[in-house]
C-alpha cells in the first residue's frame, strides 16, 4: 500500500507536466520546454516560500515562474514564429543558467538552497493534479475554447477563416501549459524542502514521452505518467533493498520505459496535423 | 540570402545578449563595462586566452556539426552529449592499451575508436527512428542519460583506476601534441592538435553535404522528406546515416580532452558541450564552414565566463547562450520571410 501510494506520489510531477504539454501540443505548439519549466517552477516555489516564509505564496511564486517561462516559448515561436525545437531547447539551457546564476545570487551557493517553509504532505498536489486532469479534459473537449485550440493544432487556416486568432489562442494554451508544470516544478521543490541544482532531472522529457504515449490526450496521458512513476518509484526501491543489482542500471529504468513507450507499443501515435507549424496571419 | 542578411541575425544575437548580460552583471552589482572589458581581455588579450578559447572551441565545432549535419536531414540530434561521452570513454580505453603502437597509427586508432563509439550510440537513435517511428528528439535526450549512467557503471565496475574517478593515462603514443608545437606563444594552453582534426572535419562536412551524392540526398530529405521518397532516395537509410555520422562526429570531439589534454577519461568532463553544440548549429545556420566562427563565440564565452567568475558567477554565460540561440532562432524565421516575399 505504502509502495502505490509512493508512486502516486512520484507521478504528480510528471502528470501535471505532461497535461500541460498535451494542452500546448494539442494547439499545434511542440513543446520540449516542459523540462526547464518544472526547473523554474521548483526554483520559484523554493525562492518565494523562503521569503516569504509561506507555502502557498511560494506556490504561486513556483507557477508563475512556469508561465512566465512558456511566455517566452510561445512569444518566441508563435509571435515570431522562430523553431519550436530550437526555441523549447534553448528555454530549458536558459531555466538551467537562471536559476543556477540566482542560486548563487540569492543563497551564494552551486548546488541548494536553504530549507523553506512547505508542506508536508503530497495530498494538496495530488488534489490539484486530479482537478487538473479532469479540468483539462474537460477544457479541450467541452468548452468553446477547447474545440477551437484543438483547430489551431488541426488546420490553422480553416479556424483562421471562421475568426479565430490563432497565435493568441495558442499562447493562452502556453501559459497554461507553463503553470501547470510550473506547479509539478513546485512539488519537486516542496518534497525535498529545498532547491536543488537541476532537479528536474529529466522529467520533463519523460512526461513528453507520457503525454506522447497517450496519443495527446490529458487522461490516458496522466495514466501513462502512473508507468513512469512506478519505474521511478521501483528504482527507488531497489536501491533500497540492496538487491544485489546495480545502482546505475537501476537508474535507466524510466529513460529505458521512455524509449519502449516512444516504439509504439499501443500503435502508432500520431499527432496534431498542425503540429510544430507556425501560423502565418495573411 | 544575402551575406549582409546572414550577419543581421547574429550582431542583433549579439547585441541582445549584451543587453541581458549587462542586465544580468547589474544584478550582481557589477559594472558591465569593466566585466565585459575583463572578458575580452583574458580570452583574446593574451595568447594564453587565445589557446584556452581554442581549445574550448575544438570540441564545440565537433558537437556543433552533429547537430547541424542531421539537421540538413530534417533531423534534431540531441543527442552529442552522450555520443561524445561514449567516444570520449572508447578512446580512453583504447589509448591506454596502444603502447606498442607507433605513434601515427595509435593515433589514428584512438580517434577512430572515437568516432565508431559515438556512431554507434548515435546509431540506436538512428534504428529506433527507421524501425519503430521514435522520435530522434526525444529517444537522443534519454540516450544521453543512459549513457551518463552506462559509463558511472563501466567505470566504476572495472575501468577507473582505483580510489580514482578517471581511466588510466593514455600511452603516450596516443596522445596528440599540444598546439604549442608548431606556435610556442601558446605554450601552457591546453590547446592541442585536436583543433586541426576539427578544422578539417568542418571542412570534410562541407564537402559532404555539398559536393557529394549522400549530401545531395541527405540535404532533399530535409528539404522535402516526400519530394525525396518520389526520387527514389531512401529515406530510411538517409535517416540512419545521417545520426550515425553525427555520432561520429560527436564522438571524436572528446579527443581534445581525451587526447590532448588530460590524457585520461573523466566523468562530467563534457560540461554540456554537446546541449552547446546546438547552439552552434544554430548560430552557424546549419553550415558546416560557419561552425568554426561559432564555435569560437561560444568558446570565447565559455573561457571568458571563467576569467569573469570572480566578479560575476560564470553561470552567467549559460543564459546568454540560450540568449543568443532564441535571438537568432527568432532573427532567422523573421528575416527568412521577409526573404521569400
Amino acid at each position: 500500500m505504502s509502495f502505490l501510494l509512493q508512486v502516486v506520489r512520484i507521478t504528480i510531477p510528471y502528470a501535471l507536466a505532461a497535461l500541460g504539454g498535451a494542452l500546448s501540443e494539442r494547439g499545434g505548439v511542440i513543446n520540449i520546454a516542459l523540462e526547464g519549466t518544472l526547473l523554474v517552477g521548483a526554483f520559484g516555489g523554493a525562492v518565494g516560500a523562503y521569503y516569504t516564509h509561506n507555502a502557498l505564496l511560494g506556490l504561486l511564486c513556483g507557477i508563475g515562474a512556469g508561465a512566465a517561462l512558456q511566455l517566452v516559448h510561445g512569444l518566441a515561436c508563435v509571435r515570431w514564429k522562430a523553431d519550436q525545437i530550437v526555441s523549447g531547447l534553448a528555454a530549458n539551457l536558459l531555466a538551467l543558467g537562471a536559476t543556477r546564476f540566482f542560486l548563487k545570487l540569492c543563497f551564494d551557493s552551486t548546488a541548494n538552497s536553504p530549507r523553506i517553509a512547505a508542506w508536508r504532505t503530497s495530498a494538496p498536489f495530488l488534489i490539484m493534479a486530479l482537478a487538473a486532469a479532469f479540468l483539462a479534459h474537460g477544457l479541450l473537449y467541452g468548452t468553446r475554447f477547447g474545440l477551437r485550440l484543438r483547430a489551431c493544432g488541426e488546420h490553422p487556416e480553416a479556424a483562421r477563416t471562421l475568426g479565430v486568432q490563432v497565435a493568441r489562442v495558442r499562447l493562452a494554451a502556453v501559459a497554461l501549459a507553463g503553470a501547470l508544470a510550473g506547479l509539478g516544478g513546485v512539488w519537486l521543490a516542496f518534497d525535498q524542502h529545498k532547491f536543488v541544482d537541476n532537479m528536474s532531472a529529466g522529467r520533463g522529457y519523460v512526461a513528453l514521452a507520457a503525454m506522447i504515449f497517450g496519443k495527446w490526450r490529458p487522461l490516458p496521458a496522466c495514466a501513462a505518467c502512473l508507468l513512469f512513476g512506478l519505474a521511478e518509484a521501483a528504482q527507488i526501491g531497489l536501491q533500497a533493498s540492496g538487491i544485489g543489482l546495480p545502482t546505475q542500471l537501476v537508474q535507466m529504468l524510466p529513460y529505458l520505459m521512455t524509449i519502449l513507450a516512444l516504439t509504439g507499443g499501443g500503435g502508432r501515435a500520431r499527432g496534431p496535423a498542425a503540429l510544430g507549424t507556425p501560423y502565418e496571419a495573411e | 540570402m544575402t551575406m549582409r542578411r546572414a550577419l543581421l541575425g547574429p550582431l542583433g544575437a549579439l547585441l541582445v545578449a549584451t543587453a541581458v548580460g549587462s542586465l544580468l552583471v547589474l544584478a550582481y552589482g557589477q559594472a558591465p563595462a569593466q566585466v565585459w572589458m575583463l572578458l575580452l581581455r583574458g580570452t583574446w588579450g593574451n595568447a594564453y586566452g587565445i589557446g584556452q578559447v581554442l581549445y574550448k572551441a575544438t570540441p564545440l565545432m565537433c558537437a556543433g556539426l552533429a547537430v547541424a549535419l542531421p539537421l540538413r536531414a530534417g533531423l534534431f540530434n540531441i543527442g552529442a552529449e552522450g555520443q561524445l561521452t561514449v567516444g570520449a570513454l572508447a578512446a580512453a580505453v583504447v589509448g591506454a592499451h596502444a603502447a606498442r603502437l607507433p605513434a601515427p597509427l595509435a593515433i589514428l586508432l584512438v580517434i577512430a575508436a572515437a568516432a565508431l563509439a559515438g556512431g554507434a550510440w548515435a546509431s540506436i537513435a538512428g534504428g529506433l527512428r527507421t524501425r519503430f517511428g521514435a522520435h530522434e528528439v526525444i529517444t537522443t535526450i534519454m540516450l544521453n542519460f543512459l549513457a551518463a549512467a552506462l559509463v558511472n557503471w563501466l567505470g566504476t565496475r572495472w575501468l577507473y583506476l582505483r580510489e580514482a574517478q578517471h581511466t588510466a593515462e593514455l600511452a603516450a603514443s596516443a596522445r596528440l601534441p599540444r598546439l604549442a608545437v608548431l606556435a610556442s606563444a601558446l605554450h601552457g594552453s591546453a590547446a592541442s592538435l585536436a583543433l586541426l582534426v576539427a578544422l578539417a572535419l568542418c571542412g570534410a562536412a562541407a564537402w559532404l553535404l555539398f559536393r557529394t551524392r549522400l549530401g545531395f540526398e541527405m540535404r532533399a530529405v530535409g528539404l522535402s522528406p516526400l519530394a525525396a521518397e518520389t526520387a527514389h532516395i531512401a529515406l530510411g537509410r538517409t535517416t540512419f546515416v545521417a545520426l550515425a555520422l553525427a555520432g561520429a562526429l560527436a564522438g571524436v570531439g572528446s579527443i581534445a580532452f581525451v587526447q590532448g589534454y588530460k590524457y585520461y577519461f573523466e566523468e562530467g568532463f563534457t560540461g554540456g558541450v554537446g546541449y552547446m553544440g546546438i547552439a552552434v548549429a544554430v548560430l552557424a545556420r546549419n553550415h558546416p564552414l560557419a561552425i568554426i566562427p561559432a564555435a569560437l563565440f561560444f568558446g570565447t564565452l565559455s573561457q571568458g565566463g571563467l576569467v569573469v567568475n570572480f566578479l560575476v558567477p560564470k553561470e552567467m554565460v549559460d543564459v546568454l547562450q540560450a540568449v543568443v540561440i532564441v535571438a537568432v532562432a527568432v532573427a532567422s524565421a523573421q528575416l527568412g520571410r521577409r526573404g521569400r516575399a
